[in-house]
C-alpha cells in the first residue's frame, strides 16, 4: 500500500506544478523571456565582456598580448590615460550640455504648446496639433541639415549659407556649428515628444481640480501656478528624462554640426572609436551612456516615486472650459504660427530649395535644376553624382528602408501581441514581471550604444542564428530589439482592452487556446496591432543612430545613404534624399490614420 | 431537460495568504437554482470561477453529476470546456467582432454540430429569450438589456448541465433588473437546469433561489430556503446582511426566565433562555408602533419620518436606543410625536453575544 501510495502522493503537486506550468500564460511568458534574454540581455554580456577582454586589434597598440585573456587596459585607456581627456571627458562634457540644453528647451516649448492647445481656447487647436507633432515623425537630423543651408559659413566645406548669401556678412562660428545649433535643431526635434506627453498628462487631468480652485477665489495664474503645475509635474519631469536620454543617444545631428569643428559628443566620438576599428574603446563609452541613462531615469523613479509614471499618463479626457486668453488670442496665435513656420515648414522648405541648387553657393533663380533629383551622371557635377531618382543606388536604399521598416513592424506588432498577452494574463506573477521588466530594458540603452553591442554580438552565429554581421537581417534584428519596450507597451494596452471573460466566454465553451487566440484575441487586438505597426513603421524608417554602425553598402538605408552623402559634403542630393523620407513617412502616416483611423500622436507619445 | 447535482466538498482557494474560499462544503440538489450571496470580496464569484474551472483551488473536490471535475488529493482538474457548463458574465462578454449568430455558434462549431442543428438551436434559443430576429445584429447595436438576453440565449444554445451566473443583472437599471428577475427564474422553471447564481443584491437572492448561501470572508455562513435564512438567520452577520431596512439588534442580559433586559426596559421572548449576554434581533416589520399607550407598549420618539408611498420606514430613539420600525401603507406619525413600540415575542430571533449564533429561535 505504501509502496503504490508513495509515488501517488509525488505524483499529486507534480501534476499540478505541470499543469501551471503549461498553461497558456505562462508557456508564451516562457518563450518571450527566452527571446528577450538572447535578443536583449545576451548582447549586454558579450558588449561587456568585449570591453575586459584584449582583442585581436589592440596588437596595434600593445605587443605580446593573447586575445581573449582577461584585462583591465580598455577602460583604464578610456578612464585613465592621456587620451582619456579627449576620448572620454571633453565628449562626456560635450553632450551634458547638449543633452540638458536640448531638454530644457524641447520641454519648454513642448509644455507651453501643449498647455495652450489642451487647455486654452486658441483657434485651430487641432490644426496646431496634427502639425505641431510632425517633426517628431521625421528623423531628428532634418532640421540640422536645414540648419546648415541656412547658417553654413566659409570657414567649412567652401561654400556659404544663404544667410550669408543674403547680407554678405560673415557667419559667426558658433552659429554655424557646434553646440548652439546641436540644441536648437534637436530642440526643434525633441519639443515634439514634449509636447505629446505633456497635452497627455494635461488631458488625463480632471479640470475639477482646477475649478474647485477658482470657486475659491484663486486667480488664473495661482490655479495655473499652485495646482496645475504641480499636478503635471511628474509628466514634464519623466519628459525632461526622456528627451535627456534620447539627446544623449542621438548621433545625426551631432555628427553633421559638430564634427566639422571637430565639437565631440559621445555618440560620435563612440562611432569614431567603432569605425576605426577600436571596438572595445568604442563598447565602453556606450556602456557609459547607459550608465548615465539608467541612472538618470532611476533617478526619475525616485524623485517621482512612481514607477514609469509616464506609462500611465494618458487616460479619460475629462470636459473643461477652456482658459480664455482674451485679447493675447491672437498675438497667440501668431506667434504660435511663426513657431509652427520656423519649426516644421522652413525647415523643409530650405532642404527643398537647396536641393534644387546646381552649384553649391549660388542661391540664385537661374541655379534652380532638377538635376540632383532626375539629372544623368555628369562628370563636371558633384564628382559626377546622378540625380537621387536616376540612381540606382537610392532604389536599392528605398527600398531596404521599406523592406526593414515593413518587417519590423509587422514582427513587432506580432511580438507585441504575445508580450501583452503574457504580460496582462499574468498579472501579478513574477514571470509577467520580469517579462515587462526586461522587455522595457532597450529603452535604457541610448540608440547608438543599442547598435554597438549587436556589432559584437552577430559577428559570429549565436544559438540559432547564423553570423547575421553585414547582412540585411542584423538591421531587422537591431531594430525588432529596440522597438520591444514600445510593442510590449502596445501588446499590453491593446490586451488590456479586450476583458479577461471575453477570453474566458471562449474558454467555457471549449475552446482550445490556438481557437481563442486566433478568433477572439487577434481580431479584438487587431486596431492596437495597426497603431503599433505604424509607430515602429516610422520609426524604423527615420532610424539613423541605432543602424549607422551596422550597415553596410549592400544594406543602405535611406537614412544611412543620407548621411554617407552628408559626410562627403554633397549637400543636394542629401537634402533631396531627405525631402524623399519625408514624403514617404507623412505619406504612409496619411494612409494608415485615413483607413484605420489609427492615432499616431498617441502612439508616438509612448 | 436533464439535471445535475453538484457536490463541492472541502473546498479552500487561496491568494498569496488569503483564502478566497474556505474549507467550503455545499450540496447543490439537481434543478436547484441557488445563490452565492454576500458583500464583495466574500469569495462568492471565486467559487463560481472554481466550479466553472476557471480558477484551480487549492484543496478539495468538485463533482458535476457523477463526474469528479476537481479533486486536489487525486490530482484531478477538468478545463472548463470539458465540464459541459454555462456561464453568464457580469458585462455579458458577448464578442464584439461577431453577430449574435456567431456569437452563440462559436462554441457548437468547436463541437462540430451540422449547420441544419446550429441554426435550429440559435433559433429555439432566440425565441426563448424574445430576441427572435436579431441574429444578425452586432452586439454594440443592441442596448444593455438586450445584450442580456444574447448573453442567456449564447448560454441556452450550448445547452449545458449547469447554468453559471455572475451577477448577470448588475449592470442593469433597476426597472430592467426587475423585467429580468422574473425572466430569469421562468427560464430556470422552464430549463429546469441546476443554477448556481452570484450576486450581492440580497432582493435577487430572495425572490429568485431555492437555495440561498450567505458567504462571508470565504465561508458559507448559512445555507437554507430564502424564507429560513430571511426569518432565521444563523448568526449576526447573516441577520444583519438580509433585510431592507436593516434588522434592530439589541445588545441585552438574559435573565433566565424569559425576559431580556435592555439596560431601561425589559423585552418579554417566547421561551425561557439560559442567563447571559444576548443581542436581540427585531426586524423592522414586526415590530408595531401607536401614538397611544397599550399595555406592554415601550414609549419612544419619532426621531425622522420615512414615508415610501407603499410602506413608511420610522426611526424611534429612547436614550441612547434608536430603533427602525416599518409600517405599511402612509403613516400618521410626525416627526418628534411619542410613540409606543409593541415587541412581539414570536418574531425575535436572540442570539449569543460572545458567538454570535442564533441561540433561541421563535416558535
Amino acid at each position: 500500500m505504501s509502496v503504490v501510495a508513495l509515488p501517488s502522493s509525488f505524483a499529486r503537486p507534480a501534476r499540478r506544478v505541470w499543469r501551471k506550468l503549461t498553461r497558456p500564460h505562462v508557456l508564451v511568458a516562457g518563450v518571450m523571456l527566452a527571446l528577450l534574454a538572447y535578443l536583449v540581455i545576451t548582447p549586454l554580456l558579450i558588449m561587456i565582456q568585449t570591453t575586459i577582454t584584449w582583442q585581436p586589434e589592440d596588437n596595434r597598440l600593445v605587443r605580446g598580448i593573447t586575445p581573449g585573456e582577461f584585462t583591465l587596459f580598455h577602460w583604464e585607456r578610456v578612464f585613465n590615460s592621456i587620451i582619456s581627456q579627449t576620448m572620454l571627458w571633453t565628449p562626456l562634457q560635450n553632450t551634458l550640455v547638449t543633452s540638458i540644453g536640448i531638454s530644457i528647451f524641447a520641454l519648454t516649448l513642448g509644455s507651453l504648446l501643449a498647455w495652450l492647445v489642451v487647455r486654452t481656447d486658441l483657434p485651430g487647436k487641432k490644426f496646431i496639433a496634427s502639425v505641431a507633432i510632425i517633426p517628431y515623425m521625421l528623423p531628428s537630423w532634418t532640421i540640422s541639415l536645414a540648419w546648415i543651408v541656412v547658417f553654413k559659413n566659409q570657414r567649412v566645406g567652401g561654400s556659404i549659407g544663404f544667410l550669408e548669401a543674403l547680407t554678405g556678412a560673415q557667419v559667426p562660428d558658433w552659429l554655424s556649428y557646434g553646440p548652439v545649433p546641436i540644441i536648437i535643431t534637436l530642440s526643434l526635434h525633441y519639443y515634439a515628444f514634449a509636447f505629446l506627453l505633456v497635452s497627455g498628462a494635461l488631458q488625463s487631468l480632471d479640470a475639477r481640480l482646477e475649478e474647485s480652485g477658482e470657486m475659491l477665489g484663486a486667480t488664473r495664474w495661482q490655479v495655473l501656478s499652485r495646482i496645475t503645475f504641480p499636478l503635471v509635474i511628474p509628466a514634464i519631469l519623466s519628459a525632461f528624462i526622456l528627451t535627456f536620454s534620447r539627446a544623449m543617444g542621438s548621433f545625426g545631428t551631432p555628427a553633421f554640426l559638430g564634427n566639422p569643428v571637430r565639437y565631440y559628443v559621445l555618440s560620435t566620438t563612440l562611432y569614431n572609436n567603432i569605425s576605426s576599428r577600436l571596438q572595445a574603446d568604442g563598447f565602453v563609452l556606450g556602456l557609459v551612456l547607459i550608465a548615465i541613462s539608467i541612472v538618470t531615469i532611476y533617478l526619475n523613479q525616485r524623485i517621482i516615486g512612481v514607477r514609469k509614471s509616464y506609462a500611465t499618463l494618458t487616460g479619460k479626457g475629462f470636459a473643461s472650459t477652456p482658459v480664455r486668453l482674451r485679447a493675447l488670442k491672437y498675438p497667440i496665435l501668431i506667434l504660435v504660427g511663426m513657431f509652427l513656420f520656423i519649426a516644421v515648414v522652413a525647415p523643409l522648405g530650405f532642404l527643398g530649395y537647396q536641393s534644387l541648387m546646381l552649384q553649391k553657393n549660388s542661391f540664385a533663380l537661374d541655379n534652380l535644376s532638377l538635376h540632383f533629383w532626375i539629372g544623368e551622371s555628369n562628370p563636371k557635377i558633384a564628382d559626377g553624382i546622378a540625380g537621387i531618382l536616376t540612381d540606382v543606388q537610392t532604389w536599392v536604399s528605398a527600398w531596404n528602408s521599406i523592406a526593414l521598416a515593413v518587417l519590423v513592424g509587422l514582427i513587432t506588432s506580432v511580438l507585441g501581441i504575445f508580450l501583452g498577452y503574457a504580460v496582462v494574463k499574468g498579472r501579478g506573477t513574477w514571470l509577467s514581471k520580469i517579462v515587462e521588466q526586461v522587455a522595457f530594458l532597450p529603452y535604457l540603452m541610448p540608440s547608438i550604444a543599442f547598435g554597438a553591442i549587436y556589432i559584437g554580438m552577430f559577428a559570429q552565429p549565436l544559438g540559432p542564428l547564423p553570423a547575421l554581421y553585414g547582412t540585411f537581417w542584423i538591421l531587422v534584428v537591431v531594430s525588432v530589439a529596440k522597438n520591444l519596450p514600445y510593442s510590449s507597451r502596445s501588446g499590453t494596452a491593446a490586451m488590456l482592452q479586450v476583458g479577461s471573460e471575453l477570453e474566458e466566454a471562449a474558454l467555457v465553451g471549449g475552446a482550445s487556446w490556438l481557437t481563442r487566440f486566433r478568433r477572439i484575441i487577434i481580431p479584438l487586438t487587431s486596431s492596437g496591432l495597426v497603431a503599433g505597426f505604424l509607430l515602429t513603421f516610422i520609426t524604423s524608417m527615420r532610424e539613423l543612430s541605432l543602424i549607422v554602425l551596422l550597415v553596410t553598402p549592400t544594406t543602405r538605408t535611406l537614412t544611412t545613404l543620407n548621411f554617407r552623402y552628408a559626410e562627403q559634403g554633397y549637400h543636394q542630393p542629401g537634402d533631396a534624399l531627405a525631402m524623399m523620407l519625408v514624403v514617404i513617412i507623412l505619406a504612409c502616416e496619411w494612409i494608415v490614420r485615413h483607413f484605420r483611423g489609427a492615432q499616431i500622436g498617441k502612439g508616438l507619445g509612448a | 431537460m436533464e439535471t445535475t447535482n453538484i457536490i463541492i466538498k472541502n473546498l479552500t482557494k487561496r491568494f498569496g495568504q488569503v483564502a478566497a474560499v474556505n474549507n467550503v462544503t455545499l450540496t447543490i440538489e439537481p434543478g436547484a437554482f441557488i445563490t452565492l450571496l454576500g458583500p464583495s470580496g466574500c469569495g462568492k464569484t471565486t467559487l463560481l470561477r472554481c466550479v466553472a474551472g476557471l480558477e484551480e483551488p487549492d484543496e478539495g473536490e468538485i463533482l458535476i453529476g457523477d463526474k469528479l471535475v476537481f479533486s486536489s488529493r487525486r490530482g484531478i482538474s477538468l478545463p472548463a470546456g470539458q465540464r459541459n457548463l454555462g456561464l453568464v458574465f457580469q458585462n455579458y462578454a458577448l464578442w464584439p467582432h461577431m453577430t449574435v449568430y456567431k456569437n452563440m455558434t462559436f462554441a457548437l462549431e468547436i463541437q462540430k454540430l451540422a449547420k441544419a442543428e446550429m441554426d435550429q438551436r440559435v433559433k429555439e434559443s432566440l425565441a426563448e429569450v424574445q430576441m427572435t430576429g436579431y441574429a444578425e445584429r452586432y452586439p454594440r447595436e443592441m442596448s444593455g438589456g438586450q445584450q442580456q438576453r444574447i448573453a442567456l440565449a449564447r448560454m441556452l444554445a450550448y445547452r449545458p448541465k449547469v447554468f453559471l451566473m455572475d451577477e448577470p443583472l448588475s449592470n442593469l437599471d433597476a426597472r430592467l433588473r426587475m423585467d429580468m428577475r422574473a425572466e430569469l427564474k421562468r427560464l430556470h422553471h422552464v430549463a429546469g437546469a441546476t443554477t448556481i447564481y452570484v450576486t450581492h443584491d440580497q432582493v435577487e437572492a430572495l425572490t429568485m433561489s431555492t437555495q440561498i448561501a450567505v458567504m462571508k470572508e470565504g465561508v458559507v455562513q448559512q445555507m437554507d430556503t430564502p424564507d429560513c435564512v430571511y426569518h432565521f438567520p444563523a448568526n449576526l452577520f447573516v441577520a444583519d446582511f438580509i433585510g431592507n431596512p436593516k434588522v434592530n439588534l439589541l445588545e441585552g442580559v438574559a435573565n433566565g426566565d424569559g425576559a431580556v433586559d435592555l439596560g431601561n426596559f425589559k423585552i418579554q421572548l417566547a421561551a425561557r433562555t439560559a442567563p447571559g449576554q444576548v443581542v436581540v434581533a427585531a426586524r423592522p416589520e414586526d415590530i408595531t408602533i401607536a401614538l397611544a399607550p397599550e399595555p406592554g407598549a415601550v414609549e419612544f420618539t419619532a426621531y425622522s419620518v420615512l414615508p415610501a408611498g407603499a410602506d413608511s420606514t420610522i426611526v424611534a430613539r429612547r436614550d441612547q436606543l434608536e430603533l427602525t420600525v416599518k409600517v405599511i401603507g402612509t403613516s400618521k406619525i410626525k416627526m418628534d410625536d411619542k410613540v409606543w413600540l409593541q415587541f412581539n415575542p414570536a418574531t425575535l430571533n436572540l442570539y449569543d453575544k460572545t458567538s454570535g449564533n442564533l441561540i433561541h429561535s421563535k416558535n
